[in-house]
């Protein structure tokens, strides 16, 4: 019932930004094809006039002023970073959107 | 990279029908980001704070951080809704758009993706000729900006060939209002006019609210410009679908604005005409060679896999709040411009001078500040426009009105001429300081000193001696070799009027 | 002093505060113990270096007259899913080996001015995803009751640590039953406060909407004292509630007092047939419903037809929300970096990660990514949203019939470290009874009912109360504690296997 395949495992850790072995997409299609299809049947019972729920106790507006506080140093925002020069985090070449 | 083929921009019109869509971004000047008390960089009393120092633990991502909404900034995305003639949503909630990348620093952007804050409203903008057109907007939506990456190790300091990049997350979580348009359809010849026109409105909007500092150079007001094609039909023939459309970012100026969706139409004709076809994609603007190159094709950046934010609650804005921001509204741009208009009795042509060169605001302040709205306008239109697009700059980045005011008054006392106050506006821009202080560095002040121009009179009636007799001969007009020779030897500080009055003076003694 | 690590956390507070034992005394006998057991049940990933001056400083303010808290002075483990200034932070994954957060989590700050001295940071499954602690990335932590066995999970590390004596508090968090179900298994209490009633800040996100912060003790009174430190409204976490919570010592107190059982009426749900589960277990769940009945309980029989759904609703929110939270964790800003050379940040990124997260978290993100992703969202997530709706609906019914629900904490006893290790599905279902409470916000608690017959080891029973109604799950569950303890003639834990010495 479930459309779990490798390629499609492939997909999912490029999204996830997770480099998956070849033995590692075999592993993990064989183990969520068997979970979802066992999860699959939430959508059995979840029909349309169903609201759904994203918090379990219901708030709202709950807002914080605009009064500043909460900031870190220099030092405390760089205190584990892996590599850093120039008070900012140092990475390697980014092959992405222009900015 | 290869220069894309363009078609005449009248052939493009009139083969195909341009379709519009404007992405906004505002930056909001709250004191602290949206979703943390950090402050916030796009206040003016912290846009020059070092990098990373502007951060609190959700800006950056750390383990166990959490978002909490700012109320200032709720109201004033309500108070832009509003602004908008948008509806505002009886119950709106933030969702995550999900994707990587290093200025982003949880990795998802807290954003609103199908509840949005406004919905459905309208913009009336006016063009150059005094015609408006109403702008049909989608909706407005609260999230975050991302940090800033700066790319090391190219030749550009552009991202390809660079090679590692720096962050620093102090943009990370200002408050950003995005405004998104419908399609906007029958703009025709006018679309990069009503395109640039529709950013400056936006600009004047926020400006009025007081909700955002609107400086397109530093990032607080941002465009991305969708423009398709589709062709012509023959009158009764069904409407073709809209085309493929293209977004343009990097898009830092209103100049821009209009060039880029000016080049878009001719690029893209050339490419339907030729048979071929639009590409979607997001293209990036490059305002040194006046064209737009393809970005990374989307892919797999596609899928953000919006889901509610769980961290946050809905935003159910009371019917008093939304009347209480209703009625702080200040006027509209239409009725605000109809408005200086009777008030700065200019005529309609130099209204629309002022009000094209995007600078009502600008104008107002100097007026403000002092100046009377002649000076005024002639100083914003006139020179400052001509630096600004010489150098390729904003007028508004290269003076500030209360200079400005200071500049015209220092003519009125006759401190200055006209050309000396030029000089000294030169002085301005280029950051030496006040007006005052510049004619003190400079020594630009005329000279006020009888003694002196006669001086100046007399050294030169001493190379030209028959000019006095000749005046008084009743050639007054001889004078004015005399004049012109004091001005060249006072290097332009005297008053021309004064020294022809000191001749005239001497003729007659 | 005989020994200082037998008190309960109750106890040892009069003790404290008669000034017969002192703080140093009291946190050197716990660093003693750790140094004597720990070695074989790893339920500590560190041990503080500075706990006694941290206790120094409790006795000096006591002896200077300082007027301090009911806790003062006693000794906690702390879940390292919650991060501290002054201790490393792992959420027990290598992608987070040696991070040293610069803030602290609002529950350890307030346990810190409660004057409560931290002993430590516990084990526990990576990223709290797991019912045996078998998936930290830094080795299993073993039951005390049977070393080979598995602790619970995913906060298997404070359950073991306070079963093992050696800690009388600690402080963990609760998923899906993370507090619960190694209550269960270790014989020992666990609390899952109403969402929102404890705070999340600093507590390393797993699945935003399900993830709450509760204390872990040897008695009811116990956790109640801890969970009146760390309860309350936090302006950093935007999903606190700003309830006034009543002290839930006292609840506890009233409970062990009074006639709290006469009357309750106890929901038994029929889809969840204890018939199904151990033998053992379910016969225990009956033996602790008899004793209710005992003193004047009604037991009913309830319907909560959607319960069944939960344990999948759950396998689809959880890891959608945390395939997000944990996108976090990719080598820019801290954590482990794998050098990729010539590689993109997205290379770097993506063999981190790789490296950095276990199977189990591999399996969830990737799980979650899929539940979220275009095409898919209606079919999972939103429909799991929708079943957290029903199930939110059959407690809502519930409660009309009943003052509490009651089920065993979980299916089975602890099972052998390895054994299902290699089911995810099989390990997942461990959580069958605890993962209602957490998709409906409700509160829920796990005492200890007593041994299973087959094995020995030590079952659990759950109360689940109406959101907001955690004081009286501290009533019943110490009314419940008191009848048992009195039936056993002494807590269940004086039958643990001796650890450090005979078995």
């Amino acid at each position: 019932m479930s459309e779990i395949t490798p390629d499609l495992v492939r997909h999912l850790g490029v999204l996830a930004r997770i480099q998956l072995s070849d033995e590692e997409v075999e592993q993990l299609t064989g183990q969520l094809d068997v979970i979802v299809d066992n999860i699959a049947k939430v959508s059995q019972v979840a029909t349309a006039d169903v609201p759904a729920t994203s918090h379990p106790v219901p708030l709202q507006n709950v807002f914080r002023p605009d009064v500043p506080g909460d900031m870190l140093t220099v030092d405390e925002v760089l205190q584990n970073a892996p590599d850093a020069a120039d008070g900012r985090f140092r990475v390697t070449a980014i092959l992405g959107e222009e900015q | 990279m290869a220069k894309a083929k363009l078609m005449d921009f009248d052939k493009a019109l009139e083969l195909f029908e341009p379709v519009l869509g404007f992405e906004v971004h505002v930056e909001l000047n709250t004191e602290t980001k949206m979703f943390s008390a950090a402050g916030n960089p796009a206040n003016e009393k912290n846009h020059a704070a070092a990098p990373n120092t502007l951060v609190a633990p959700v800006d950056m991502g750390l383990p166990g951080s959490m978002p909490v909404v700012n109320a200032e900034a709720v109201r004033s995305s309500i108070s832009l809704g509003l602004a908008l003639g948008c509806s505002i949503a009886p119950s709106s909630r933030f969702a995550r758009k999900n994707y990587f990348y290093p200025d982003l620093g949880k990795n998802y952007q807290i954003s609103q993706y199908d509840e949005p804050i406004a919905f459905e409203g309208q913009v009336e903008i006016e063009l150059a000729d005094g015609d408006t057109v109403v702008i049909p907007i989608e909706r407005a939506h609260m999230e975050e900006d991302a940090g800033k990456l700066t790319h090391m190790g190219g030749a550009t300091g552009r991202i390809q060939g660079a090679e590692y990049s720096l962050v620093d997350y102090n943009r990370a979580g200002v408050p950003l209002v995005e405004i998104v348009t419908k399609p906007i359809i029958g703009a025709e010849h006018r679309a990069p006019e009503i395109a640039k026109a529709y950013i400056a409105t936006i600009r004047d909007i926020v400006r009025g609210l007081g909700i955002s500092e609107a400086r397109m150079e530093r990032g607080n007001l941002r465009c991305d410009a969708n423009v398709s094609l589709r062709p012509r039909v023959a009158p009764g023939e069904p409407t073709p679908p809209l085309g493929t459309r293209t977004e343009t970012k990097n898009v830092n100026s209103m100049r821009s604005v209009e060039r880029a969706v000016r080049y878009e139409i001719q690029r893209q004709a050339a490419i339907l005409a030729d048979g071929g076809s639009i590409t979607q994609e997001t293209r990036h603007w490059h305002e040194d060679t006046g064209t737009t190159s393809p970005g990374r094709p989307k892919s797999d950046a596609d899928d953000y896999r919006y889901f509610p934010e769980p961290d946050l609650l809905p935003v159910v804005p009371s019917a008093e709040l939304i009347e209480e921001l209703r009625a702080a509204l200040p006027e509209p741009p239409a009725a605000h411009r109809r408005r200086l208009k009777a008030e700065w009795g200019f005529t309609d042509l130099e209204f629309q001078d002022v009000a094209n060169g995007g600078l009502l605001a600008e104008v107002e302040a100097t007026i403000a500040a002092g100046a009377s709205p002649a000076a005024a306008r002639k100083w914003w239109t006139g020179e400052i426009t001509r630096v600004a697009n010489s150098e390729g700059r904003e007028p508004s980045e290269l003076v500030s009105p209360e200079h400005v005011a200071a500049l015209q008054k220092l003519v009125d006392e006759g401190t200055l001429t006209d050309k000396l106050a030029r000089q000294v506006l030169e002085g301005v821009i280029a950051g030496e300081g006040s007006p005052q202080e510049v004619v003190d560095a400079r020594g630009l002040a005329v000279v006020s000193d009888d003694g002196a121009l006669i001086a100046a009179i007399d050294e030169a009636l001493a190379s030209q001696p028959d000019v006095l007799a000749k005046i008084r001969d009743g050639k007054v007009q001889a004078a004015g070799a005399v004049i012109g020779a004091v001005m060249k030897a006072m290097k332009g500080q005297a008053d021309a009027a004064r020294v022809r009055e000191l001749i005239l003076t001497r003729a007659a003694e | 002093m005989s020994d200082l690590t037998r008190l309960s956390a109750a106890e040892l507070s009069s003790a404290l505060a008669s000034g017969e034992v002192s703080s140093v005394e009291a946190t050197q006998a716990h660093l003693d113990r750790i140094a004597t057991v720990d070695g074989d049940v790893h339920a500590f990933l560190h041990v503080s270096d500075h706990a006694l001056d941290v206790a120094a400083d409790i006795d000096r303010r006591r002896a200077a007259g300082e007027a301090l808290g009911p806790v003062a002075g006693v000794p906690l483990a702390i879940k390292d899913v919650l991060v501290t200034t002054d201790m490393p932070s792992t959420s027990g994954s290598k992608i987070l080996e040696g991070f040293m957060s610069p803030y602290d989590a609002t529950v350890v700050a307030r346990s810190r001015a409660a004057g409560l001295v931290p002993l430590g940071k516990t084990n526990m499954d990576e990223f709290a995803m797991g019912s045996s602690t078998e998936h930290s990335a830094y080795g299993p932590t073993r039951n005390p009751w049977d070393l080979d066995r598995i602790p619970g999970g995913s906060g298997g590390g404070s359950a073991a640590a306070v079963a093992a004596f050696e800690a009388p508090l600690a402080l963990g968090s609760d998923t899906g039953g993370s507090i619960r179900q190694p209550a269960h298994v270790t014989g020992t209490v666990g609390m899952k406060p109403t969402y929102g009633g404890v705070s999340r800040y600093g507590a390393i996100a797993l699945a935003s909407s399900l993830d709450q912060v509760g204390p872990v003790a040897r008695t009811v009174l116990d956790s109640a004292l801890l969970h009146d430190v760390i309860a309350g409204h936090d302006p950093h976490d935007a999903t606190s509630l700003t309830d006034r919570w009543p002290s839930f010592a006292e609840a506890a107190r009233e409970g062990a007092r009074g006639d709290v059982l006469k009357g309750l009426r106890v929901g038994v749900i029929t889809e969840l047939p204890d018939s199904g589960f151990q033998a053992g277990v379910s016969a225990s769940f009956r033996e602790a419903l008899d004793a209710m009945q005992a003193q004047g309980a009604e037991i009913v029989e309830i319907s909560a037809p959607h319960f069944e759904y939960g344990v999948a609703a759950y396998y689809l929110i959880l890891p959608a929300e945390a395939s997000s939270n944990l996108a976090k964790f990719d080598s820019v800003r801290f954590g482990m970096r794998v050098n990729v050379p010539g590689g993109t940040v997205e290379d770097v990124m993506a063999a981190t990660r790789d490296a950095g997260f276990g199977p189990e978290v591999k399996r969830r993100v990737i799980l979650g990514t899929y539940a979220l992703s275009a095409g898919y969202y209606d079919a999972y997530y939103g429909s799991a949203q929708k079943v957290r709706t029903l199930i939110q609906q059959d407690f809502d019914n519930a409660f009309t019939q009943v003052d509490v629900i009651a089920t065993p904490s979980a299916p089975t006893t602890a099972f052998r470290l390895g054994e299902k290790i290699d089911d995810p599905l099989q390990m997942y279902l461990n959580d069958v009874t605890t993962i209602p409470a957490n998709l409906a916000g409700v509160p829920g608690i796990s005492i200890p009912s007593g041994l299973a017959a087959e094995d020995g080891l030590p079952v659990g029973i759950q109360f689940l109360a109406p959101v907001r109604e955690d004081a009286r799950l501290y009533r019943v569950g110490a009314a419940v504690e008191a009848t048992l303890v009195d039936r056993w003639g002494g807590p269940l834990l004086d039958r643990a296997p001796i650890l450090g010495g005979t078995r």
